[in-house]
């Protein structure tokens, strides 16, 4: 094998590692897991439950009530990656293998790729029974759902996210203490701006002009049309996660590694305690 | 060694033979930190972790270079492992800059700290082979590598499943040696590895670093602040105190230099102070600041 092949195959077992490692803290973790969906069940109800304090016709409310639960959903799915993404730092620190991680030949896009591969996947199976689980709470039904739209739309919208998420993973290595929660500002800033319960159009000009560079905006858009609406997958919502999708990464990439010889100059890559 | 993760064995045949295993040339590194007796929001001043380090290791050499607490010795390790810049002087790992060739560098080193850092609720086994999938090991070769390593250091095999959180912290060292070596690096850092250790784990921790001298064509660095464990396992003996390497011989010449019977005394001779009485801080509290 060539020197490229060999680095490429390794490069694929070190991703597999990283996927491979949070499937057996999954495990390890199940009833935390369990006790999480379920509080992710119940916070869902109080929103989905809007819809019939509203008094609309059944169909009508339906609608609403399908509407909101697709934003819950979703917001549900990027959450879990932004967690994810924000705190690979921060578990590593915490385990205190932070150090064997960074010291290892692993590249760090291979590194936050197989985290970000993680988390989509996870994601999805959590966003695919809190979905499924609040419609038949609520008796919620969406005959004319196109669900294989939604999927492709949302795993192009993955890629994004995983970009997003790459930016905001950096904040824990530069500020140890105050990082994981700067994260959180940025995901809270996502929330506001992207329409998860409310149309965009609703909100002042300016925070409409943030929600243009929102990947949730169009991901939110178009799934929420697929479901409701049965809408097939339209290129307004494709191209600009598209080039969210490009631009993020490299971009995401380039300031972790900026954050990354940060923390190795102030001898911040550490373990905790 | 029949466990060797596949690059490693592809780049280990490219080094440049000539090159000694370690080069470090006025190797400077200082941190910014604030004197904890002058209060909590005291001005921060720079704190010398090292100051001017030169010395050279050749390959299948093990040396061993003592020093208490905050004397540098963590500060040395991480910087020849990747995870520190220096802000001035050079180090070079088989010839390669440990800034500019990182990645190079990271196939050929791997370490064991005084803390066998793990993740707690998984098993020895998926620990290891979490770890060596970094190095491009398969789980068709971590399934006969990893019991195979974890036997060598003595790890009973009904263990091998069980959470890292329910093992002692001798266990816990082993585990950490296993991961070390699986990896197959041509240098081993090893930074206090018997500290907090009980005497026969301590025992079975230096037989294996012994062992792995013998059947194995590694170089070691082994930091220490124990001198009789420095004295029966190293080639040579370096002495950093400070920041600054006071000497690097074999340990027979360091007792004719200053006349003494002792490790203990040549430290006294060197610096004018007791090997014991010494309590630095430690390169961790600055860490420990950020926290708090």
């Amino acid at each position: 094998m060539s020197e490229y092949a060999i680095e490429m195959r390794n490069q694929l077992v070190g991703l597999f590692g990283i996927v491979e490692r949070n499937v057996y803290l999954t495990k390890r973790y199940f009833l935390w897991d369990i006790a999480f969906m379920f509080w992710t069940i119940a916070n869902t109800l109080t929103i989905v439950f809007i819809a019939r304090a509203a008094n609309l016709p059944p169909a009508e409310e339906n609608t609403l009530a399908t509407a909101l639960l697709v934003g819950a959903t979703i917001w549900a799915f990027l959450g879990i990656i932004f967690e994810f993404m924000t705190e690979t730092v921060a578990w590593e620190r915490w385990e205190g293998t932070i150090e064997y991680t960074f010291m290892a030949p692993l590249s760090r896009l291979v590194h936050l790729f197989g985290q970000g591969a993680f988390a989509v996947l996870y994601g999805l199976v959590r966003a695919t029974i809190l979905f499924f689980a609040v419609a038949a709470f609520l008796g919620l039904h969406a005959p004319n759902a196109n669900y294989g739209a939604a999927l492709a739309l949302l795993a192009l919208a993955s890629v994004s996210f995983i970009g997003v998420g790459i930016m905001t993973s950096v904040l824990p290595l530069i500020s140890p203490e105050k990082g994981a929660q700067l994260g959180f500002v940025a995901q809270g800033l996502m929330l506001v701006v992207s329409g998860v319960y409310y149309p965009v159009s609703v909100m002042p000009e300016w925070m409409q002009w943030i929600a243009k560079i929102s990947p949730a905006t169009y991901a939110l858009r178009g799934c929420r049309a697929s479901i409701v609406n049965g809408a097939p997958l339209v290129w307004a919502n494709v191209w600009p996660l598209l080039i969210i999708a490009v631009l993020a990464t490299p971009i995401g990439l380039a300031i972790f590694k900026v954050g990354e010889r940060y923390a190795k100059k102030h001898g911040k890559l550490k373990r905790a305690g | 060694m029949s466990t060797i993760a596949p690059s490693t064995i592809d780049l280990a045949s490219r080094l440049d033979r000539e090159a000694p295993a370690v080069e470090v040339h006025d190797l400077r590194k200082t941190f910014r930190r604030r004197d904890r007796k002058a209060g909590r929001f005291a001005r921060k001043r720079p704190w010398p972790a090292l100051a001017d380090v030169t010395f050279t290791i050749a390959r299948g050499e093990c040396v061993a270079i003592l020093g208490q607490n905050g004397s540098g010795k963590s500060t040395l390790v991480r910087l020849l492992s990747t995870l520190l810049i220096g802000d001035g002087g050079e180090a070079r790992v088989f010839g390669h800059d440990v800034d500019r060739d990182a990645s190079t560098i990271r196939r050929l080193v791997n370490r064991v700290s005084v803390e066998a850092s793990f993740f707690k609720k998984m098993s020895a086994s998926e620990n290891l082979s979490y770890a060596a999938r970094f190095y491009g090991m398969t789980p068709r070769q971590t399934r006969t590598a990893v019991p195979e390593i974890l036997g060598r250091v003595g790890f009973p095999p009904e263990r091998r499943s069980e959470s890292m959180e329910n093992l002692s912290r001798g266990m816990q060292q082993k585990v950490a040696l296993a991961r070390a070596l699986l990896t197959s690096p041509v240098l081993l850092l090893l930074d206090e590895p018997t500290t907090g250790l009980d005497p026969r784990s301590k025992l079975e921790v230096q037989e294996f670093i012994r062992q792995v001298r013998a059947q194995h064509d590694a170089t070691i660095l082994l930091c220490t602040h124990d001198m009789a464990e420095a004295e029966t396992l190293a080639d040579r003996i370096g002495l950093l105190d400070r920041g600054r390497l006071l000497f690097l011989e074999p340990v027979e010449d360091v007792k004719k230099r200053f006349g003494v019977e002792t490790l203990e005394q040549a430290f006294f001779a060197a610096t004018g102070r007791e090997f014991e009485e010494e309590n630095g801080d430690d390169e961790d509290d600055e860490y420990r600041e950020v926290f708090g």
